[in-house]
Formats: C-alpha cells, sequence, structure tokens
C-alpha cells in the first residue's frame, strides 16, 4: 500500500496542473493582501461604522490574524474545488487516458486502489491547506503583524487576545482538512461513475453549491434538512473564532462529516469493486 | 506441457446482447496463441475477463491452474498485458511510467532488469524522454515493456499492431517472434488480421460473435494442401452437370451457374484449369486461398459458416 501511495503522489506532483491550484490559492491570498495593505484602512473604517460609535477600538486592527480569516472567508468555495480537481480526476483521469485498465491487469486490488487514490487526494487536500496556512496566515502576520483579532459576524462582533489566536488558526486548518477530506470522498465517489474528470469535478462543485445555499437560506423549507447535509458542517471551522469556542458543535460537525466521509468512500468501493472496466 | 491459462464456457453478456458465448480454450506453456476475431467479435472482453477488468456473466478463468477471480488477483503476478492502445502516463518519461509499473507487480524489481526489458524493446536511449513525445511505435514497445518487466508466465497482446506504420507492424512481429523463442514466453496474440496471426502463431483460435468457430494448430488450420479454389466463368449448367462425372467432383464444394469452388491440393490447379477450358468454360477468374483464409473471410463477410475443430 505504501509503495502505492508512493507511485500516486508521485504521479500527483509531477502533473503540472497540480502546481496551478497552488498558484490559484497563493494569487488569491496575494492580491487580498494587496488590497488591504492599499486601501485597508478605509475597510475597517466601513466595516467598524456601526461598532466604532459604541466602542473605542484602539490598536492594530488591521493586524494579520484579521487578513488571514478575510482571506478564509474568500476561499471558501474555491479550495474544495481544487481538491475536487485532483479527486474528482483520480479514477476518472486514469479511465479518460486509458491507464486504468492497465493498472488493473496489475495485481492490485480494487478496494486498494481506491483508498490509495483517496489517501492520495486527501494528503494533496492536506499540502494545499498547509500552503494556504504559509501564504495566508504567515505571509499575513509577516505583512500586517499580529493584533487582537475583531471577528465581525451579523449579528455580534467578537474580540480575540492577541494570544490567543494562533491556537484558533490551527484548529480551524485541522477541522478545514476534515471537511476537504469530505470533498475528496464526494469527488472520488463521482469519479467512479464517469470516464472523463469534468463530470466529476462539475458535479462535486455542484454539489456542493447546491447543498451550501440549502444550508445558508433560512426558510423553513430547508431548516428541517440544513442539519443533515454535509456543507452545513463543512463551515464549522468558524466556530473556533467564537468566544467561547462551542466544542460540542464542532464536534458534531466534525463527526458528521467523517461519517459521510466513510460512506463515500465505502460507496465508493462498492461501485468499484463491481464495475466492469471498458475504457 | 502446462496449462498457463485456460477458459471454460466464459461467457459475458451486456444487455441483451451476449459479446462472448460459452467461450473455453487453453494455452499451453509455450505457445503463440492466435487469438482471432473481427473487429467486435469478443476478443478483447475476453482478454478483459481474463485480466478481471470484466466479469463475466457465467463461466470460469484460470491462470496457471488456479480459478482466478476478483479475490485471487494476486495471479496477475503471472500475467503481463496491453490492452488495444498503449496509454501511459504522457507527463512522465519512459523510465518513470517503467519504473512505477514495475513497483505495482510486488516483486522486488532490479534496475538492471528495467534497462533488460528496454534493451529487449529497443527503447534504450530513450527512456528519460516524456512519453507524449514518443511515437505509437515507441508506445507499443514501452508497452511491452511494463507488460514484460516483472518476468510474466503469460504475455497477454491485445492488437498490439494497431496504428503502427507497416515497418512498425513488422517490428513488431520480430519483437514478438524474439520473446517467444529466446526468452519463452507464452503470448496470446489478439488481432483482427489473419495474416498478422498466421505468421507467428503456433495455435488459433478464430471467434465470431463471441462464439468459438475453429481452434487448433497453425500448421494444421493452415493445412497447404487444403486450398480454396473459387472459379468464376460466364453462366453454363453444363458445366457444373459434366463435372459430376469426373475426378474434380470429389474436390467440389459449392456450384451454380457462374461459380464452381473446389478445395485441393494447390498442384491440381493447373489441370482443373485445363479442364474448365476444354469443356468449353469460359473462365474470367480463377484464384486460390487457403482454406482459413477463405473461413475468416467468409466469417467477416457475414456469411453463415460451421464451427470446427482440428
Amino acid at each position: 500500500m505504501i509503495a502505492l501511495l508512493r507511485i500516486e503522489l508521485y504521479k500527483i506532483f509531477h502533473r503540472p496542473r497540480t502546481y496551478i491550484s497552488f498558484g490559484i490559492v497563493a494569487a488569491i491570498a496575494l492580491v487580498i493582501q494587496l488590497a488591504m495593505l492599499a486601501d485597508g484602512k478605509n475597510f475597517i473604517g466601513f466595516a467598524l461604522q456601526g461598532v466604532s460609535e459604541q466602542f473605542d477600538i484602539k490598536g492594530n486592527v488591521l493586524n494579520g490574524y484579521l487578513i488571514t480569516y478575510l482571506i478564509l472567508q474568500t476561499l471558501l468555495i474555491h479550495i474544495p474545488l481544487l481538491v475536487a480537481l485532483v479527486a474528482g480526476d483520480a479514477l476518472a483521469g486514469e479511465a479518460s487516458i486509458g491507464t486504468l485498465r492497465l493498472l488493473l491487469t496489475k495485481p492490485i486490488t480494487r478496494p486498494g486502489l481506491v483508498l490509495v487514490k483517496f489517501t492520495a487526494s486527501v494528503v494533496y487536500a492536506m499540502l494545499l491547506l498547509i500552503w494556504l496556512a504559509i501564504i495566508a496566515l504567515g505571509l499575513s502576520v509577516l505583512l500586517f503583524g499580529t493584533g487582537d483579532m475583531i471577528n465581525l459576524k451579523s449579528d455580534a462582533f467578537v474580540m480575540l487576545l492577541k494570544d490567543d489566536v494562533l491556537w484558533r488558526y490551527f484548529a480551524a486548518f485541522a477541522f478545514a482538512g476534515i471537511a476537504m477530506m469530505c470533498v475528496a470522498a464526494l469527488a472520488l465517489l463521482l469519479s467512479v461513475f464517469a470516464d472523463n474528470s469534468i463530470g466529476p469535478i462539475i458535479g462535486t462543485m455542484g454539489i456542493i453549491i447546491v447543498l451550501t445555499i440549502f444550508s445558508t437560506l433560512q426558510l423553513p423549507i430547508f431548516d428541517a434538512i440544513s442539519p443533515y447535509l454535509f456543507t452545513t458542517h463543512m463551515i464549522g471551522w468558524k466556530g473556533f473564532f467564537d468566544a467561547p469556542v462551542p466544542y460540542d458543535a464542532i464536534t458534531h460537525s466534525a463527526i458528521v462529516l467523517l461519517v459521510y466521509t466513510i460512506l463515500f468512500v465505502a460507496t465508493t468501493i462498492i461501485v468499484f469493486n463491481k464495475k466492469d472496466i471498458q475504457s | 506441457m502446462a496449462i498457463i491459462a485456460e477458459t471454460k464456457e466464459l461467457t459475458k453478456s451486456f444487455g441483451n446482447t451476449i459479446a462472448v458465448d460459452k467461450l473455453s480454450f487453453s494455452i499451453e506453456e509455450g505457445d503463440i496463441y492466435g487469438f482471432l476475431g473481427e473487429n467486435g467479435a469478443g476478443k478483447s472482453t475476453t482478454i478483459r475477463m481474463l485480466l478481471g477488468l470484466i466479469y463475466p456473466t457465467s463461466g470460469t478463468a484460470y491462470i496457471k491452474g488456479q480459478l482466478f477471480n476478483n479475490s485471487k488477483r494476486h495471479l496477475l503476478q503471472h500475467v503481463g498485458a496491453i490492452i488495444e492502445r498503449p496509454d501511459m502516463y504522457g507527463y512522465l518519461s519512459g523510465w518513470d511510467n517503467l519504473r512505477m509499473f514495475a513497483a505495482m507487480s510486488f516483486k522486488n524489481i532490479p534496475k538492471s532488469r528495467l534497462e533488460e526489458v528496454l534493451e529487449i524493446v529497443g527503447l534504450t536511449g530513450r527512456e528519460k524522454d516524456k512519453v507524449k513525445a514518443y511515437s505509437q511505435g515507441m508506445k507499443q514497445r514501452l508497452g511491452i515493456a511494463i507488460a514484460l518487466v516483472h518476468s510474466p508466465d503469460l504475455l497477454i497482446l491485445d492488437e498490439p499492431t494497431n496504428g503502427l506504420a507497416p515497418q512498425g507492424i513488422v517490428e513488431m512481429r520480430n519483437l514478438i517472434l524474439h520473446l517467444s523463442r529466446d526468452h519463452g514466453k507464452t503470448i496470446l496474440l489478439s488481432s483482427h488480421l489473419l495474416h498478422e496471426i498466421e505468421q507467428i502463431a503456433s495455435k488459433i483460435l478464430i471467434i465470431h460473435r463471441g462464439k468459438k468457430m475453429v481452434e487448433g494448430p497453425a500448421e494444421q488450420l493452415l493445412d497447404p494442401n487444403e486450398t480454396l479454389v473459387e472459379v468464376q466463368m460466364e453462366p453454363d449448367d453444363n458445366i457444373a452437370r459434366m463435372i459430376k462425372a469426373t475426378q474434380w467432383h470429389g474436390s467440389l464444394t459449392g456450384s451454380g451457374p457462374a461459380h464452381l469452388t473446389f478445395k485441393m491440393h494447390p498442384g491440381k490447379i493447373p489441370g482443373l484449369n485445363k479442364w474448365l477450358v476444354e469443356n468449353g468454360a469460359k473462365v474470367i477468374d480463377l484464384h486460390s486461398k487457403h482454406s482459413l483464409e477463405a473461413y475468416f473471410l467468409s466469417l467477416t463477410n457475414d456469411s453463415a459458416t460451421p464451427h470446427r475443430t482440428v
């Protein structure tokens, strides 16, 4: 299994398009950082318009922690798309270029191949998140320094002390890892039904976008199903920037995501194990 | 000779279509087993079942005497295959492709073995090039190197000359013969072209619409004494009637006012021609083909055909 995983990772990281994802993440983060460098003070003034009338806010408000939060909010949809680019290609891409049949003439079990593909996709997703952490958090802190973080919500704002922020980001990135694992599992599941990778990639994004609408639209009809949708729980990382941290809700969300992940991977294995390879 | 691979009543249906119908055959050690059939006859489906890519609807496949199914994929260590096109990772070098697929055989394959198979297929010096820069022939060769690298007992080559230029076809044929004669490989060679198979196969199996039509040692199927002679002439009922009283009647396999067919030794053809002319037949065309060729052509021309085993 380790040898197979090494091969999968070798293939992923020797493909030029893999690095496009890393480039996109860096580009988005840099654009936001440059915009904030240029016009951040106005942005903060506008954002804190209502708050500053009642509170006297001093210190480095436009700090690296706040910028990182803004970047993460912006990349909410992009990161799953970038994960789907690789996971959705895992089986369908092999079928499309004809290497799937060559792979399966080797003494590899089909469940083994699915697990290796899934693990490799997860490794890629984790590396993408680490890259995001370096670019978004690391560079923002370098450019803007640190300070107390203001988390502006629709109905409240949370003030987090400077020394109490960094661990929250590490926890949030770890949670995002679980969420991206779920996205990778979904993309892999769709990948098993297709003979080209466009379908699974678009399919994954379509599902995430539609379910996110169900999760966020506060209509009674969606309220009933919202708690059961994995997209509702994908944004659980935001809980780490609340005070106090809603650990129960975060743990619940993480468990839901893990259950969905197991469900998606198990279904992939069952379907792939029964599939005739005709590509 | 030990049997390397075998199928028993192997059947595959896709909906109401039967792609392979109760196909049984066995490949013995050292064979170059020619697997012949027109496009869509069921060759690739059969090969995919033999490799576990497609699940049979019924029937069984055996590799080295052991029943092969999804839970016994380790048996594929004994098999190397290229199926239809030699598709590989174009963005990687030939060496990387070879190294990766070698690792998937779960055998400890030294670097020298990789170099050896590249030498065998004639790709030494080009292994560092990206596969996307390879010609079709080079890809086929790399495909064979990948199939060979773990020293399998059986090499399955499905239409290995597809897309090759005439020179590439000759080189591929020589390579297959080299693998058989000098490396002792047992080879299952599938093709829709009879002349490709008949030049190198030791045994031949012809399938048509998923069914076995004929199987046997090549030298018997390609028996030079079994030449088929087809005569076309201007319509003349008398010739067919007259011929019944001659020595040629025993060789006659079909007749009509404007055509006659015979099965005979090629040495007798001039005599037949002479008799026809002397008896007033206005011959338009007389040509011969060996019986297997005629038989295969009759299949591909979709005419009714008997099932025979030599």
